[in-house]
């Protein structure tokens, strides 16, 4: 007798046995659960249009005085200054969220790592290292990337895979991805159903492998037996791993929505001997994090996930420029301030080519026409940094900016001043935004329930 | 099979003849509480072992798996706390895919399947059973349970009938199998203990498994399962027999090379950048082939030659390619781009392997040296010794003078010295990395910094030296340098820090590991030999894994 599982129900042959009454308890898939609450409608399809969460992360904050006009109101209109003139093109499709608080609630502050903890997760770490809980890409990935064929997508610019922004806990941190021919790979080979196709067949080959699996991961089940609390927490994570690419197998298996602004991006070229051994310079960088970018905004735009995280620099600000002894960290420290200026003129530099890169992702987004607006319109982009000034490490006033409408859901255009209020208020709003059922999110002093509501539309 | 004469110093008075003679006299084993059973998730490095030795090193794949979290100076900890997220089994189910698929491809099979089928176009129960039983064991570790081989063998039968292909049936289901926790997890399987009621011991299988990933940082092989199977590994003889087949073994040099992989944090080397145009001579291979050197260094040192451990910080012998020599400027020129041995001489400044460039140059800047850098790795990788991380509230105005006359590190760094907000930590740093300041930041020698001629006199703990090759020397005399390695080589064997309780263990290898001259693969022996190292406890209600980890790992933050 066969093991293999029998095929699951389709969206559409779970709606039609609703229909007919048949199965009034069956869980329909999330997929039209978060969709744009506008209604926003393919042109080409009439499918309505997903909302999507992503996060842009960069290192080492801005040069103080050289970013944002500081504010003392909420009002309309970002000022952008030297360091961030890039992105004066989007000043209407982004806010800026200035004056917010992270209390360390008598933690010590382990430079350029207490900063991202807590504006991603809502924690403040106890020790240095410790991701003390999830961070809200994932939160808001459990709700919304249950339907699609990766749950999140992870990528780095800089080629330090371990440096991703994204975990279920310290030793729950997946390592993103670092090269743009693996990406590829990943995104856009074999396994990608490409939603425009004419005449879909499903692949009996995923099928299979989808059998396999569940039947192996039945079995397995007999290991929990002789494991410790700990460890079942662990293989319970195992488990929850195995289903989601269940469920990423399950969905290949159908056809996936047309989607007009899908087109298969081109193979990236192996990248050279000489960009091998200097990743991290600024230049390659910049380079590596444009074609990183055409491929996930077109991975977005092709329904392969809901959710992403796109690191253009570590925390600890990893990179360099040819000529120079320190890496943009140590630049931070170590360079003196320029009396005429008024600023560490190389650390201004740092800092300027990450907004350059924020801006070249914000531009990659809005490039993607979706129904009467573009990809980004249908974002909600969660970008953030570890400190605000990083030559003092200082946290009061971490910036963070959201950009695109999320469908409609939200206001940009915003500088939105906290007042004291804690950091962790604009996550809440983008976890709520994004459909995300939390009355409170954040620890300790960092706990909030309140949410911006000035940018909500 | 090599012996070893070994002195009991100070405790028997006499030489001994004999690599295992660990009875009759010696310092006694503390008894150990262990610590309650858990899993290790496999490193990535054990992962690949695995793959090579069951099947082969033409069996390749691509992806990277999740990080694991260092604690307490070896990433092996982390594994005990690893768990596995989406896009980690993501990877490990597309490397299984890839890896089975390579298995039963035309020219594998004929090898790697013990049997040929009645037709490769339909299933074949027995040969696929005959199959999975082989290979199951050796991916579990342990023989497959009845139920096991069924599911595999019904797995691999429905999709050879749906394809109407056996072989495809056979990649199918061995693809799944390696995506289990069964075979991504080492697991402390335990048993009731009948020399002590109540108490559990480990199984043999598991027992095989802690000496194969110690000694070989690999799966146990077949020899090893059979004695396991046969209870051997309960008996001193019969452990005593695996533990000297596999130190004599050449699979040794691989666990070797896993442990000081671990200890000297060499996963730094894959991210290592240097700026061409400060350093033209310093490249990716750079990076690849010093890590490589050092390996090479340590292994035929500690293994090959069985020398005194000590003598590693000292030693002028080594091993270059023609990328190395450039830095070194040595008159190496192998156009194959191998390996060559070389001595440097005694009074060469370029003494053990603190001189060496993988241990210069990512203890430095991109573009320049960093003593503060050099002594913190000295102090924490080296000694096991914790040094602060800095405060977060630093004035940096402090070093921030333009306008400073400085030329050296040493009179740039005066200012740690003098504000008492960094003296504390820099007093333990600073001295010994002045020491390497004769190495530029990608590991070549120098005299001067900026015209100035370069002072590299210092101290360590007391110990005045006058340049590295000193530093080295005060280094290999340095008591704590073996008591940090055995601290480390224990809490690596048994995946997890040693504690409070165990403090009598680990000084009962230190007195050993000194009785023996410091050498390695009779420190390997001592441990993979003791109680110690398969001692656990009855698990406890609520145990977590975690509970008694230090997430010791903290990103650094040190500024100069």
């Amino acid at each position: 007798m066969s093991i293999l599982l029998p095929r699951p129900p389709s969206r559409r042959r779970a709606l039609r046995s609703i229909f007919n009454g048949a199965a009034v308890t069956l869980a329909l898939p999330y997929l039209d659960c978060f969709l744009n609450e506008n209604g926003t409608a393919l042109a080409a399809t009439g499918a309505s249009i997903p909302v999507r969460f992503g996060t842009w992360f960069w290192g080492l904050g801005h040069t103080p005085g050289r970013a944002v006009v500081d504010k003392r109101v909420t009002g309309r209109g970002v000022d952008f200054l030297e360091e961030t003139a890039a992105l004066k093109p989007y000043r209407d499709k982004l806010s800026y969220f200035g004056n917010f608080t992270m209390p360390l609630d008598g933690n010590a502050n382990y430079t350029h790592f207490t900063g991202w903890v807590a504006t991603l997760s809502g924690y403040v770490p106890q020790r240095g290292g410790e991701i003390p809980g999830t961070t809200l890409d994932l939160l808001i990935a459990d709700v919304v990337g249950n339907t699609t064929r990766f749950k999140t997508i992870d990528v780095t610019s800089n080629g330090i895979a371990r440096e991703n922004y994204s975990a279920r806990g310290t030793n729950s941190r997946a390592a993103a991805e670092v090269s743009p021919v693996a990406l590829y790979a990943r995104l856009f080979g074999p396994d990608f159903v490409d939603p425009n196709q004419a005449g879909f067949q499903p692949d009996p080959l995923i099928m299979l492998q989808k059998s396999v699996l569940s039947a192996y991961t039945e079995q397995s089940k007999e290991f929990l037996k002789s494991t410790g609390a700990a460890d079942k927490a662990r293989l319970d994570e195992y488990f929850t791993s195995v289903r989601q690419i269940e469920n990423q197998l399950a969905l290949q298996l159908e056809k996936p929505p047309a989607n007009e602004a899908c087109r298969v991006p081109q193979r990236p070229g192996e990248p050279s001997v000489d960009q091998l051994a200097n990743i991290r310079e600024m230049g390659n960088v910049i380079d590596t994090h444009k074609v990183m970018t055409k491929l996930l905004t077109m991975a977005i735009a092709c329904n392969q996930s809901r959710v992403f995280n796109m690191v253009f620099t570590d925390n600890f600000g990893n990179v360099r420029r040819n000529g120079e002894s320190y890496t943009h960290h140590l630049v931070t420290h170590e360079e003196a301030i320029d009396p005429a200026l008024g600023y560490q003129p190389l650390a201004f530099w740092f800092g300027q080519q990450c907004m350059n890169g924020f801006a070249y992702f914000l531009e990659a987004l809005s490039s993607i026409k979706e129904g009467d607006g573009t990809l980004l319109d249908n974002c909600l982009l969660f970008a953030s940094t570890d400190s605000n000034y990083a030559r003092i490490h200082s946290l009061e006033g971490v910036p963070v900016y959201l950009a695109g409408k999320a469908g409609g859901r939200v206001k940009t255009g915003l500088h939105v001043v906290g007042n004291g209020t804690p950091i962790t208020r604009v996550g809440l709003t983008a976890m709520r935004v994004m459909g995300v059922p939390r009355e409170t999110w954040g620890t300790n002093s960092l706990q909030t329930s309140k949410v911006i509501t000035d940018i909500l539309a | 099979m090599r012996r070893l004469i070994v002195r009991m110093a100070g405790v028997c008075g006499l030489l001994m003849a004999s690599s295992l003679a660990l009875v009759g006299c010696g310092p006694r084993e503390p008894v150990s509480e262990g610590a309650p059973a858990d899993m290790r998730r496999l490193t990535e490095e054990q992962y690949r072992n695995t793959i090579a030795d069951l099947f082969g090193p033409t069996v390749t794949y691509g992806g990277h798996f999740d990080p694991l979290t260092r604690i307490e100076g070896l990433t092996a900890l982390g594994a005990r706390i690893a768990q596995v997220t989406p896009s980690g089994f993501e990877q490990y189910y597309a490397s299984a895919r890839s890896i089975a698929a390579q298995v039963v491809n035309e020219t594998n099979r004929q090898v790697l399947v013990p049997c040929t089928p009645a037709s490769p176009n339909s299933a074949d129960d027995k040969c696929a059973k005959q199959f999975f039983t082989k290979v199951g064991r050796l991916l579990y570790r342990r023989p497959l349970t009845a139920a096991e081989i069924d599911v595999a063998t019904t797995l691999a039968h429905d999709v050879a009938e749906r394809r109407s292909d056996f072989y495809q049936g056979l990649a199918f289901s061995l693809a799944g199998m390696m995506a289990t926790p069964n075979f991504l997890f080492v697991v402390d399987s335990t048993e009731p203990d009948p020399n002590s009621p109540g108490n559990v011991r480990l199984t043999p299988f598991a027992r095989a498994s802690r000496l194969s990933f110690l000694l070989w940082n690999s799966t146990p092989d077949d020899v090893l399962l059979n004695a396991a199977e046969r209870g051997d590994l309960y008996t001193k003889s019969g452990l005593d027999a695996q533990i000297e087949r596999m130190v004599g073994s050449p699979n040794l040099e691989a666990g070797v090379r896993a442990f000081f992989t671990d200890f000297l944090n060499l996963e730094k080397l894959e991210t290592l950048e240097k700026d061409p145009i400060i350093y033209p001579a310093f490249g990716a291979r750079t990076t690849e082939d010093s890590r490589e050197q050092l390996l090479r260094t340590i292994t035929d040192h500690l293994v090959a030659r069985n020398l005194d451990y000590r003598d590693l910080f000292t030693t002028g012998r080594t091993f270059v390619t023609a990328t190395l020599a450039r830095i070194y400027k040595l008159p190496v020129d192998r156009p194959d781009g191998g390996w060559a041995p070389y001595q440097f001489a005694s009074d060469d400044p370029r003494a053990g392997i603190m001189a060496q460039i993988a241990f210069l140059a990512v203890n430095s800047h991109p573009g320049r040296s960093s003593p503060t850098l050099r002594g913190r790795a000295i102090r924490e990788v080296l000694l096991c010794q914790k040094v602060p991380d800095p405060p977060g509230d630093v004035d940096f105005s402090l070093f921030n003078d333009p306008n400073s006359p400085s030329k050296t590190a040493r009179q740039r760094l005066t200012v740690h010295a003098t504000a008492p907000a960094c003296a504390g930590c820099h007093k333990i740093t600073d001295p010994i990395g002045l020491g390497l300041e004769s190495f530029d930041g990608a590991g070549a020698i120098r005299a001067t910094e900026s015209g100035e001629t370069i002072d590299v006199s210092g101290e360590l703990d007391g110990k005045p030296f006058k340049d590295a090759a000193g530093l080295a020397k005060v280094m290999r005399d340095n008591p704590a340098v073996p008591a940090c390695l055995v601290n480390r080589l224990y809490a690596y064997a048994v995946g997890r820090p040693a504690g409070r309780a165990e403090k009598e263990t680990v000084a009962y290898f230190e007195k050993l590991f000194a009785a023996d001259g410091y050498r390695v693969p009779e420190l390997l022996r001592r441990i993979a030999a003791s109680d110690a190292f398969y001692k656990v406890s009855p698990a406890r209600a609520g145990t977590s894994a975690q509970s008694g980890s230090t997430v010791g790992y903290a990103q650094k933050d040190n500024p100069s």
